[in-house]
């Protein structure tokens, strides 16, 4: 059972014992793991009768990787699937003598996601070591911006449904805290049967941007709802392809629970979480392992901890020390990152070294929040629609696509597209690219019945035939199956009456065309 | 001021050095105490300097194209284990010992 809002207080059910606050709604069944919480702070899960409620506090911390040709400090090339070791420079390798030298696009791509997050970009900032031992980390440490990020102090809103039904919005803010580049590490295939790892550097030196979420958010569904918004600017930006199942964008969630009033609890993190569904139920278990932990009268432990997607749980992370130095360093080989802007603009630079904050920002495009207030404005439709729209990739060009080719209403239109087309997509898995149904063909079906030559009713049946891909026209499909509806009023008269006389001890109500 | 045992544990966990013998600790103990020159200074108000060239040290930015990689073969060579390209690796971590349970002079200290 998913949240629908979070009130951001968590109360447990009163088991029937002498006093304690008022009603909530009945406790749920034992061993559910599913948030419970709706926009007016109602009770949790049931489990031992508990006393004070429990604010549960997400953070995020998201890993975007940077959409460039080459890496962040080498130029050998970034491609998901590749024979191993085959995409790794010797510097990527870390072999002694080499240097990092950066990547001009992956300074622009961390400048404009920076700028659609409502950041302040430092004009100045710095480069780091991060220094840990792994075999997928041949240098012994990760170049990062510890000390002064890229960008800093954004904000990102979002929408969540409050019910069920999607009928109402609100939109929430969570805050960002910075955005930092820094390089991606290799991978590690573990061979536990011959005991050893084997190691791919192909994605060692890769473009992140680290995007820092402030613990605004209290549930699963917040924090997917956050991410899944940050998902599509940065599609819509280009910075990142932002595909979770690429590993272009992973999210480790910082949990922790406290009651109103006292000071934040212990905090642990969570790992391996590798869909935005999955984020939703590891953030949603954690907080309720971590309420029964303590009304058990446990502690919380700060240790790093792995989403189990099969089991649907959280386990503790072997191979995690309990606290890690990582022995922060200035970076010794690269000098400050400068950015310009119109006024700081310098005279005399070679305009290829030259990164201008202003001209970034004149360039970038409609982000989704203003593609779905477009929406509403043009056609008319609810913002629950453009909502759903931008939420599916290509719908939106899909519907824009069909309302240019009819003269139906678009607000007509829009139930087509998400009752009928989506649904039978879904039900079929497919993506709108995949459609059997074109825009054009869509759009021919809904001229018929917006000219009266078919019911609504009919319309569905052509609709339901058009899904076989058969290369069938709606107007094939109508003469076919002899869908039309009847105009000349004498051959509905004869027809009535017949059916009339066949069928005298029935009674029969004929709708006329 | 002597750098403690607990300390010096910590460094070899994290930097896989080892001090090895007292001669050890007592260079760390002097590089320490030279670096505290430092602290002599009143840097309040101050920038760190990132380098001595100050704002004449330009980052290069570097355009976004493919020049290096496809030498698998060659950084397999420095591999002592490899299979089918891949460099092979232990299962995990192999954390040092603690303290009691390794044989390092610091034990007696």
């Amino acid at each position: 059972m998913a949240a629908r809002g979070c009130g951001g207080v968590w109360r447990r059910a009163r088991q029937r014992s002498a006093g304690g606050p008022g009603p909530g709604p009945a406790p749920s069944p034992r061993g559910q793991r599913a948030v419970a919480c709706n926009s007016r702070g109602g009770a949790v899960p049931a489990g031992k009768s508990g006393l004070a409620p429990w604010i549960p506090v997400v953070g995020l911390e998201i890993h975007a990787q940077i959409s460039s040709n080459s890496k962040l400090f080498s130029g050998s090339q970034v491609q998901f699937a590749a024979p191993p070791n085959s995409l790794v420079s010797f510097f990527d390798a870390s072999l002694p003598g080499t240097l990092p030298v950066l990547n001009r696009r992956c300074v622009e791509a961390a400048v404009m996601t920076g700028l659609a997050l409502n950041c302040s970009i430092n004009k100045k900032s710095l480069f780091d070591r991060k220094h840990y031992f792994y075999a997928d980390l041949p240098a012994g440490y990760q170049i990062t911006q510890q000390r002064v990020p890229i960008a800093v102090n954004g904000s990102l809103s979002y929408s969540l449904c409050t019910d069920n039904k999607m009928s109402q919005m609100v939109t929430k803010t969570v805050r960002i805290k910075q955005i930092q580049l820094e390089q991606d590490s290799g991978k590690s295939l573990h061979d536990d049967t011959r005991s050893q790892t084997l190691v791919d550097l192909n994605r060692a030196g890769v473009g992140l941007m680290e995007v820092v979420m402030e613990p605004d958010m209290c549930c699963g569904e917040e924090a997917a709802a956050a991410v899944r918004e940050l998902q599509l600017i940065l599609q819509t930006l280009g910075s990142s392809q932002a595909v979770m199942a690429e590993g272009q964008l992973r999210v480790d969630a910082n949990v922790s629970v406290h009651h109103p009033g006292e000071p934040y609890g212990v905090r642990t993190e969570v790992k391996n979480i590798n869909s935005i569904r999955f984020l939703a139920k590891a953030v949603d278990y954690e907080i309720q392992r971590q309420i029964e932990e303590l009304e058990n009268g446990g502690k919380i432990l700060n240790e790093t901890r792995a989403f189990d997607s099969k089991l649907g749980c959280t386990v503790p992370m072997r191979d995690k020390e309990a606290k890690q130095d990582y022995r922060f360093m200035p970076e010794p080989n690269l000098p400050p990152l400068i950015l310009y802007d119109a006024k700081s603009l310098p005279a005399n630079m070679n305009h290829q070294q030259v990164i201008n904050i202003d001209w970034i920002h004149k360039r970038l495009p409609d982000l989704p929040s203003v593609k779905r207030e477009k929406l509403v404005e043009q056609y008319g439709i609810l913002p629950e629609h453009s909502f759903t729209l931008l939420n599916e990739d290509g719908l939106a060009e899909f519907f824009e696509s069909v309302v240019k080719q009819t003269q139906m209403k678009p607000k007509k239109v829009i139930g087509w597209i998400l009752n009928d087309l989506l649904s039978y997509l879904k039900q079929h898995s497919l993506t709108v690219e995949e459609s059997p149904v074109s825009s054009f063909l869509l759009a021919d079906l809904l001229n018929l019945l917006e000219r009266n030559k078919i019911s609504s009713t009919a319309a569905k049946l052509v609709l339901a035939e058009l899904w076989k891909g058969e290369g069938k026209t709606p107007l094939e499909i109508v003469k076919e199956q002899k869908l039309e509806l009847l105009q000349d009023q004498k051959e509905l008269e004869q027809i009535c009456q017949a059916v009339i006389d066949g069928q005298e001890n029935e009674v029969i109500m004929m709708v006329p065309g | 001021q002597k750098v403690s045992v607990e300390v010096l544990d910590h460094l070899e966990h994290l930097a896989l050095v080892d001090f090895r013998n007292s001669e050890g600790v007592e260079r760390l103990q002097k590089a320490i105490q030279f670096a505290d020159q430092l602290h002599e200074i009143n840097t309040d108000g101050v920038e760190p300097m990132d380098s001595v060239l100050e704002d004449r040290w330009c980052l290069y930015l570097r355009e976004d194209d493919v020049t290096e990689g496809n030498c698998t073969k060659e950084l397999l060579e420095n591999a002592r284990e490899k299979v089918e390209e891949y460099f092979v690796a232990p299962p995990g971590n192999i954390p040092l010992p603690k303290l009691e349970e390794r044989e390092t002079f610091l034990q007696g200290s």
